[in-house]
C-alpha cells in the first residue's frame, strides 16, 4: 500500500470484519461490510454506524473567536448558544467554497469547534491560519487526536442512550454535549449526513474503538462508505468535490440559506450578494429519470436536439425511492423545477425532468 | 475463492461463453459478480444488434458503480435474457445459469483466443 494514505483508528476493526476498502479522501477507508443496499437500508429503517473518524476537528478560541468565526463562516454564529450545532461553508472572496462544515459552540466561553471534511484538513487550517492575521484567537488542528462514530437510524437514540448510559430524549437536533470518554474529553452530538435521526461521537482513539465494538455487539449494523454517499444524496445533501467545490459556489448548488447576507462581513459576502442578485450561470438541480439505468458522475445532460447543458455530479438508482436521480450542475436556464432534460448514458439517451434535490423526506428529531 | 465452470471459454474482461453449434451464449464469471457487488440494472443490447469483439454491448450497473460488458465474440444478438430486466441479481445468485445475449457467431474461429478454465482461473484471483 501506499505509505501515503492514512488509516483510521478503526482500521483493525474493518479489516477484521472483511471490508471491502478504498482509499477515499486519503485514508483507506470501508466502502462497505455486507452490502450497500442492506446497510443503507439499515440507516433507514432500525441503526448503522459508521467509522468517520477521518474528519477534521479544528479548535478556535481566545478573546475574538466568535468575531473570527464569522468572518471566515457564512451561517451567523451570533445567535449560538453553548451546545448547539450549525452548518455552513467558507468561501474563497470570488464565492468558491474552501469546504462545508459543521460549527460546534463550546460550553467554554470563546470556544469553537469546527468539524471539517477529511480531503480538506490540511487546505482547510492554512485557509483558517491565514485569515486569522490580526485576530487575536488559538487555533489547533486536532483532528488525529480524535475518532468520530457516527450512529444513524430511527433506532440509535435508543442504543447511543444505552452503550453511553446518558439520557438522550433531551438533546435536540443540531446540539451536543460534552462527556468524557477513557478519562479523555469526548463530545455527543445530534447531527448527521443521512436524512435521519442520528448521533455523532467525538472521542479519543482508544474510546472510539471501544465504542465501535460495544455498538457492533448491540446489533449496530457498520455501515461503509459506500451507503453513506446513497443516504446523503437521497436527503439532499452535498459532497465536497461534487456538489460544492472551489467553482461550485453555495449559491450555485442552492444552500445561499446558509449564507447570511444580513452579517456585516463574511470572506465570499460580496460574491454571494452579486451571485443572488444577478444570478448564476449554472446551478445544481436534481434530475429524475423514467428508467432503471443510473445517471453517473460525469455523464453529459442533453436537450433532446442533442445540446449538452450540463453533467451529472452524483448520481444513483436511489435504494429508499427505487427510482434513477441524480444531481447536475446545468446551465441555469434549465434549472427551473420540471423542465425537461436528458442524460447520455453510454450510448443511449433517457429522457427526464428537473426535480426537487431532496429526494428522500428527511426524518430528523427536531 | 469464486466458481468457475470446466466446460465454458472466458475472455479476460471476465465474460463467460458457452457454444451451441453456432451459437455463443455469453454472461459473466462469479468473479465479476463478486466484484461487482449487488447488480441492480443490465444494460443490454436489443435482439438483431451486431456485437464485435472486445467491443461493448451493455453494461452491469451496481449500486456504486457500473462495468461494461465487452463481447468475446462478433456476430448477430439473437437472444437476450429479459428476464434480468426485472430480475438483475439472478448475476448475483447464479452467475453461469442467469446468461444475458446469444450471438450468432459470423467467425467461429474466435473461439480459439478465449481462455478455458485453467488459464482463466489465472486472472480471476
Amino acid at each position: 500500500m501506499d505509505n501515503q494514505v492514512k488509516t483510521t483508528c478503526l482500521h483493525g476493526e474493518h479489516l477484521a470484519l472483511g471490508a471491502k476498502m478504498s482509499p477515499f479522501a486519503g485514508f483507506d477507508m470501508p466502502i462497505q461490510y455486507s452490502s450497500i443496499t442492506e446497510e443503507h437500508n439499515a440507516v433507514r429503517h432500525k441503526v448503522g454506524m459508521f467509522d468517520v473518524s477521518h474528519m477534521g476537528e479544528i479548535f478556535v478560541s481566545g478573546p475574538q473567536a466568535e468575531e473570527f468565526v464569522n468572518h471566515i463562516f457564512t451561517n451567523d454564529i451570533r445567535p449560538l448558544e453553548p451546545g448547539q450545532v450549525l452548518y455552513g461553508m467558507m468561501l474563497y472572496p470570488d464565492g468558491g467554497t474552501v469546504d462545508d462544515l459543521l460549527v460546534y459552540k463550546e460550553y467554554a466561553p470563546d470556544a469553537y469547534l469546527l468539524v471539517v471534511n477529511a480531503a480538506n484538513i490540511d487546505k482547510d487550517f492554512e485557509w483558517i491560519s491565514k485569515n486569522a492575521a490580526g485576530y487575536d484567537v488559538k487555533l489547533l488542528n486536532d483532528s488525529d487526536n480524535w475518532g468520530q462514530l457516527a450512529v444513524q437510524g430511527p433506532e440509535s437514540e435508543a442504543v447511543v442512550a444505552k452503550v453511553l448510559g446518558m439520557d438522550l430524549s433531551g438533546l435536540a437536533f443540531y446540539h451536543f454535549v460534552d462527556s468524557e470518554l477513557k478519562g479523555k474529553r469526548a463530545i455527543v452530538s445530534r447531527t448527521g449526513y443521512t436524512g435521519e435521526d442520528g448521533f455523532e461521537i467525538y472521542a479519543c482513539p482508544e474510546a472510539i474503538v471501544e465504542l465501535w465494538k460495544t455498538f457492533l455487539a448491540e446489533g449496530v449494523a457498520p455501515c461503509g462508505l459506500g451507503c453513506r454517499d446513497t443516504l446523503r444524496f437521497e436527503a439532499g445533501l452535498p459532497l465536497y468535490g461534487d456538489e460544492l467545490s472551489a467553482d461550485i459556489s453555495p449559491v450555485m448548488a442552492g444552500f445561499s440559506m446558509f449564507c447570511k447576507l444580513d452579517k456585516d462581513e463574511f470572506i465570499g459576502k460580496e460574491a454571494v450578494a452579486g451571485q443572488k442578485a444577478d444570478g448564476v450561470a449554472r446551478k445544481i438541480v436534481g434530475i429524475e429519470i423514467a428508467d432503471k439505468a443510473i445517471p453517473r458522475a460525469g455523464y453529459p445532460v442533453e436537450l433532446e436536439d442533442g445540446t449538452v447543458v450540463g453533467v451529472v455530479t452524483t448520481g444513483y438508482h436511489s435504494i429508499s425511492l427505487d427510482k434513477s436521480i441524480c444531481f447536475a450542475l446545468v446551465d441555469a436556464a434549465y434549472a427551473p423545477l420540471g423542465t425537461a432534460l436528458s442524460i447520455r448514458i453510454r450510448h443511449k439517451v433517457f429522457p427526464g425532468i428537473v426535480v426537487k434535490k431532496r429526494f428522500y423526506q428527511t426524518n430528523y428529531k427536531k | 475463492m469464486s466458481k468457475i465452470i470446466d466446460e465454458l471459454l472466458y475472455s479476460e474482461s471476465h465474460e463467460w461463453v458457452k457454444v451451441d453449434g453456432n451459437i455463443a451464449i455469453i454472461g459473466v464469471s462469479d468473479f465479476a459478480q463478486e466484484e461487482m457487488g449487488d447488480i441492480t440494472y443490465v444494460d443490454v443490447p436489443a435482439e438483431g444488434d451486431s456485437v464485435s469483439r472486445d467491443e461493448d454491448f451493455g453494461a452491469l450497473e451496481s449500486v456504486k458503480a457500473s462495468s461494461e460488458l465487452y463481447s468475446p465474440v462478433s456476430g448477430e444478438v439473437v437472444a437476450v435474457n429479459e428476464e434480468l430486466e426485472d430480475k438483475p441479481e439472478l448475476i448475483n445468485e447464479d452467475p453461469y445459469g442467469a446468461w444475458i445475449i446469444k450471438v450468432e457467431m459470423s467467425d467461429k474461429s474466435e473461439l480459439d483466443t478465449l481462455l478455458n478454465a485453467a488459464a482463466y482461473a489465472e486472472i480471476a484471483k
